[in-house]
């Protein structure tokens, strides 16, 4: 698999870490722990295409969203972060 | 010894090298071009090794990879490896060969004797008879089993050779280069193309090379030679003989294994014996022709049954003889060429017996049995003759003499690369094989692998998919490039056959894994009823073929015990590698000292010099402790170092600590976020221990951060968490606060670091500062502050202590580490400072109750380790509101004790877990456990802290420490944490 981050072009995937489905913004501090229960421990778990983050922590150390088949493996869009917000 | 099964000329094999090998022990001669299955047969030896299970006579039965039979060990020492197909072993001058899985030699083999037992052999003989008692297995029935079901021996020394890895980009990859593959190779060149071709024999040409066949005039060898020169003259074509492509990944990725010196007796000096390739390919041609299946009948594994493309490569390639007096059975129009090219090698053809009522060439000059098939084979060590019969007639009619049987069953297309990402292959009865759909995206499966078997057919099919793979990438090529002109013999017409429904003897359909057709009815009969499930019962399809040839004719029997069809019963799933990859190829490089990289700190050398026994951190290697004459044990060293540091002063390289620097206006604020405890009151030119949780509430990592200036902070981490802090860092700012302007890089490398510790350390340290105030007044504890030292070198000094000595710890640019380390030994020596590493830096840490990796294994809390009060009332951060869930706020959580034994000679081991004494030794009595460990030369006893529910609360109280891995129990009393200088009077001093 290779992910063709926007600052580094294409490159092999063990050059990324995955840290997961792409989560709902993170709570204010005063939502309490239900909200935070949801934004921490409640997936989706999609299988198929799939929103996560990625960080490229062999490269440009840019955090990216990367829109993924969980059963092809087929990437269909690589974003930074910041494009995304 | 004569060659006496070696044509009298032709074959591609060069004459006029003479090349020597053995077999066995026993001395042969082959030619150079020569496989050792090949010279094998041209010396006349045809029992070749002994079967998996029944240990029966085994000969060569294919000429190519998909071979179940004619596995031997190749080499010897180092060297040796078991399994090597003979029919892909390239000969060259000296081979060693040995036979396998027979005892005491391959001739008389005790275990034969299993043949004789076969219905006690069955299905799932194993899962029935090795199952009771459970205590046999280990001792009893896994011994009996290895002894008689091996599959060779592994080398018991070190392999010499080395192995390498490398990555490749191109075009268009082009798997196999027989008439389809090289047509797509030069057709994809021709535009320019940056193409790959890679074919895991030695020679490029596949069947061309086998066959006899004319293109445009040339035959095939010297049509294949001229598309080899025109793809060499491309600078943009990379050539892979020797190169299997043995999976097909993710996204254009496919592995491939180049042996580069297999066919040596050793690897050419300095290069690899194997790499392992990693290709990435914008489209690729799948063009591996197809593998020819046998026939089942009686005894059909006898040495001598071969099957029919096989016996037409041995001829016309080797100029070698499958036998002198040969049987030809099959189902399809390969007979015809079959009976040709042997005859032309020499051969008699005794029989031809077509499972066909009519079709096919009609007069091949010898007798044809129509409707007819080969019953059974007869002979022992090797074929002696055949009885024959009418198809479906149930007896055999017709005993013929003969000393080798040809078959041919048709042929499946090689398709097992392509299904490698899950695609099901599906049943094509016009072809009678198993296929795939040819257009899968990236790959395009052409010519025989995609069912066409005449070479005009593949050379065409070869040139119209590189033209569609060029257009798909957006490349123009010579359109509708002439057709070739091709003489060859009939192919094509086929009746469906498979195995002789009433044969006597043994009918094999996986010879390697000696399973037989009533093997795979058995299993029906008990309720396999899948293909997969009959696999994994009967063996059927593993090891190290994968099933190659049996596959159909496995799902053939399937189907007629399950009165169900072949399409429905279908295959089983092929997953990489398609032919085995050796360990060698999968690590390369990374073996012994380069099995990771290693990361030194700037004063390794120092230490090495100066007797350091290290000991690996993650990549890092760290003194464990300073070795010095007379002591024999790392205690001894370690305590001295600890009594040193603690009685004067000690030195200790500290630079492996994760070191952050964090700078901008929102700095402070940031570290708001990342820390339980706040930051932006802190002043500038003060140290700060903080606190980092994960966002639901758990500890992830702490250490000392300090503030350099207004902007700008120095963060450090803990050695193991370095990497993971930093990732979790650029999360939270690109993700959760962009709009904090602040800029944070590792430095971690940057800095050399040490510790100087003990009462000596501010006189010690007085030696190398330039004109800087260290009285406790000018610098107190917890300080932090740019300096010069010995002279103008740049340095930072923080009063901090891991110890809980007055300590110091000063970190100098990386390339200055030793100067500094050297200059402060310098200064250190009239108080006899000691270096001191790892041992002596962990027994100081647990003496004073500092935790470390293993108090903060991701499951403690702040309040476990007695730290619930640093979490900021007054701000958010990172796990703020998840670390509030009351079940991590409970009082019987473990909470951090130090531990003591009551007999003060008992060593503390971690890992114990406490109990009360006398109470049962299960989990549900279990109280807490010790973490961590040490001798404690100050305290002259063992001692540890670990995590004791409720804790805090039951200091004084005695336990039982039991540990179960040990196998050790001892009396252990709860104390404070902070067993040395509780009210930390010496680290303000
Ligand atoms: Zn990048």
């Amino acid at each position: 698999m290779r992910i063709d981050c926007p600052h580094c072009g294409l490159r092999s995937n063990e050059e990324f870490t995955i840290k997961g489905e792409v989560p709902k913004a993170r709570p204010d501090a005063e939502a309490g722990q239900d909200a935070y229960v949801d934004y921490v421990y409640i997936d989706k778990n999609t299988r198929g295409r799939n929103v996560e983050h990625w960080h490229h922590s062999g490269g440009c150390r840019a955090w990216l969203v990367v829109e993924r088949n969980t059963i092809t493996h087929e990437i269909y869009s690589v974003i930074d972060v910041q494009e995304a917000q | 010894m004569p060659q006496l099964f070696r044509s009298v000329s032709g074959g591609l094999i060069n004459r006029s090298e003479l090349l020597r090998f053995t077999f066995d022990g026993k001395d042969y001669t082959g030619y150079e071009g020569d496989t050792l299955a090949s010279a094998l047969l041209a010396n006349g030896v045809r029992l070749v090794g002994r079967s998996f299970k029944y240990h029966r006579p085994r000969g060569i039965l294919t000429a190519g990879v998909e071979e179940p039979n004619a596995l031997v060990e190749l080499r010897s020492g180092g060297r040796q490896e078991p399994n090597t197909r003979a029919t892909v072993v390239e000969l060259y001058d000296g081979l060693d060969a040995n036979s396998q899985n027979r005892w005491p030699s391959l001739k008389f083999d005790f275990l034969s004797i299993n043949q004789y037992a076969g219905p006690f052999l069955s299905a799932g003989f194993y899962y029935k008879t090795f199952m009771w008692p459970p205590s046999f297995w280990e001792p009893v029935y896994e011994r009996i089993i290895r002894r008689a079901a091996g599959l060779g021996f592994a080398a018991e020394s070190n392999d010499p050779d080395h192995y390498e890895k490398a990555n490749a980009h191109c075009d268009l990859l082009v798997i196999g280069a027989g008439p389809t593959g090289l047509q797509a190779a030069l057709t994809a060149a021709r535009a320019g193309a940056r193409v790959l071709i890679a074919d895991d024999g030695s020679r490029f040409g596949g069947a061309l090379l086998d066959e006899r066949v004319t293109i445009d005039g040339k035959d095939g060898a010297a049509w294949v030679d001229a598309a080899i020169a025109e793809l060499e003259s491309y600078a943009h074509v990379r050539m892979f003989p020797r190169t299997t492509v043995f999976g097909r990944y993710d996204a254009g990725t496919y592995g491939l294994l180049e042996r580069i010196g297999d066919h040596l007796a050793e690897p050419a000096p300095y290069t690899a014996r194997q790499c392992l390739w990693r290709v990435f390919a914008k489209r690729s041609i799948l063009a591996t022709g197809a593998i020819e299946r046998p026939i089942v009948f009686g005894d059909n594994d006898r040495p001598g049954v071969m099957l029919a493309g096989a016996a037409r490569t041995y001829a016309n390639r080797y100029g070698v003889q499958a036998g002198k007096k040969v049987v030809v059975c099959g189902n399809n129009d390969d007979i015809a060429r079959t009976v040709a090219d042997l005859g032309a090698a020499g051969a008699t053809i005794a029989a031809v017996v077509d499972t066909r009522a009519t079709g096919g060439a009609e007069d091949l000059g010898r007798p044809i049995y129509r409707n007819s098939v080969v019953r059974r084979a007869l002979g022992g060590q090797y074929v002696q003759g055949v009885e024959i019969g009418e198809v479906g007639g149930g007896i055999s009619t017709e005993k013929i003499d003969c000393d080798a049987v040809v078959m041919t069953g048709g042929w499946s297309p090689n398709i097992y690369v392509a299904t490698h990402l899950g695609q099901k292959p599906s049943y094509d009865e016009k072809i009678v094989g198993f296929t795939m759909p040819s257009d899968l995206g990236e790959m395009t499966i052409a010519g025989a692998a995609n069912g066409i078997y005449d070479t005009a057919g593949c050379l065409a099919a070869g040139a119209a998919v590189a033209t569609s793979a060029l257009d798909a990438m957006g490349m123009s090529g010579a359109k509708g490039d002439t057709a070739l002109d091709v003489d060859e013999g009939p192919s094509g017409q086929i009746e469906p056959f498979f195995y002789v429904k009433d044969a006597t003897g043994k009918c094999f359909v996986d010879f390697q894994n000696d399973v037989t057709d009533k093997d795979l009815k058995l299993a029906i009969q008990e309720g396999y009823d899948s293909a997969e499930h009959a696999k994994r019962y009967t063996t059927f399809g593993m090891a190290t073929d994968q099933g190659k040839t049996g596959s159909l004719n496995g799902a053939a029997i399937l189907a007629d015990a399950l009165g169900s069809s072949i399409a429905d019963v279908g295959v089983t799933t092929a997953r990489p590698p398609y032919t085995p990859v050796s360990f060698g190829a999968w690590a390369g490089h990374a073996v012994g000292e380069e099995f990771q990289p290693t990361r030194r700190t700037p004063m390794h050398d120092w230490h090495e010099e100066n007797g350091a026994v290290f000991v690996e951190a993650g990549l890092w290697y760290r003194p464990a402790y300073y070795r010095e004459p007379g002591e024999t044990t790392w205690q001894e060293s370690s305590d001295r170092e600890v009594l040193a540091t603690r009685g004067s002063v000690g030195l200790s390289d500290v630079s492996t600590l994760g070191k952050i620097d964090v700078q901008g206006p929102d700095a402070g604020a940031f570290l708001n976020k990342l820390y339980v405890n706040g930051w932006t009151k802190l002043a500038v030119g003060k140290a700060r221990y903080g606190l980092m949780l994960r966002e639901d509430g758990f500890v992830m990592d702490d250490g000392t951060t300090s503030r350099l200036d207004e902007d700008h902070y120095l963060m450090t981490t803990t050695t193991a968490n370095a990497g993971p802090v930093m990732a979790h860092m650029d999360y939270c700012h690109q993700i959760l606060w962009p709009e904090l302007d602040v800029q944070f890089v590792s430095v971690t490398e940057q800095w050399a670091q040490m510790a100087i510790a003990g009462p000596n350390a501010r006189k010690t340290l007085q030696g190398v500062v330039d004109d800087f105030d260290l009285s406790n007044e000018a610098f107190p504890f917890m300080g932090a502050a740019n300096l010069t030292i010995l002279g103008g070198m740049p340095a930072r000094l923080f009063r901090i202590s891991f110890s809980g000595e007055l300590a110091y710890e000063l970190a100098v640019p990386a390339d200055l580490g030793i100067a500094a380390w050297k200059g402060i030994m310098a200064a250190g020596a009239p108080y006899n400072i000691t270096p001191y590493g790892l041992e002596a830096l962990g027994a100081m840490r647990i003496e004073k109750g500092h935790p470390a990796g293993p108090e903060l294994d991701g499951r403690t809390t702040a309040d476990d380790l007695g730290m619930g009060r640093m979490h900021s009332k007054i701000k958010d951060f990172i796990g703020k509101t998840l670390a509030e869930r009351p079940a991590l706020k409970e009082t019987n959580r473990p909470q951090l004790v130090g531990i003591r034994p009551v007999d003060a000679s008992e060593r503390v081991s971690a890992g114990a877990h406490l109990l009360p004494p006398g109470a049962e030794q299960v989990i549900a009595n279990d109280q807490g456990w010790i973490s961590s460990a040490s001798h404690s030369p100050t305290l002259e006893s063992w001692i540890g802290i670990g995590f004791l529910k409720n804790g805090r609360d039951r200091i004084g109280e005695r336990l039982l420490a039991v540990d179960f891995v040990r196998e050790r129990e001892y009396q252990v009393e709860i104390v404070s944490p902070h067993m040395v200088d509780p009210k930390g009077e010496k680290l303000h001093g």
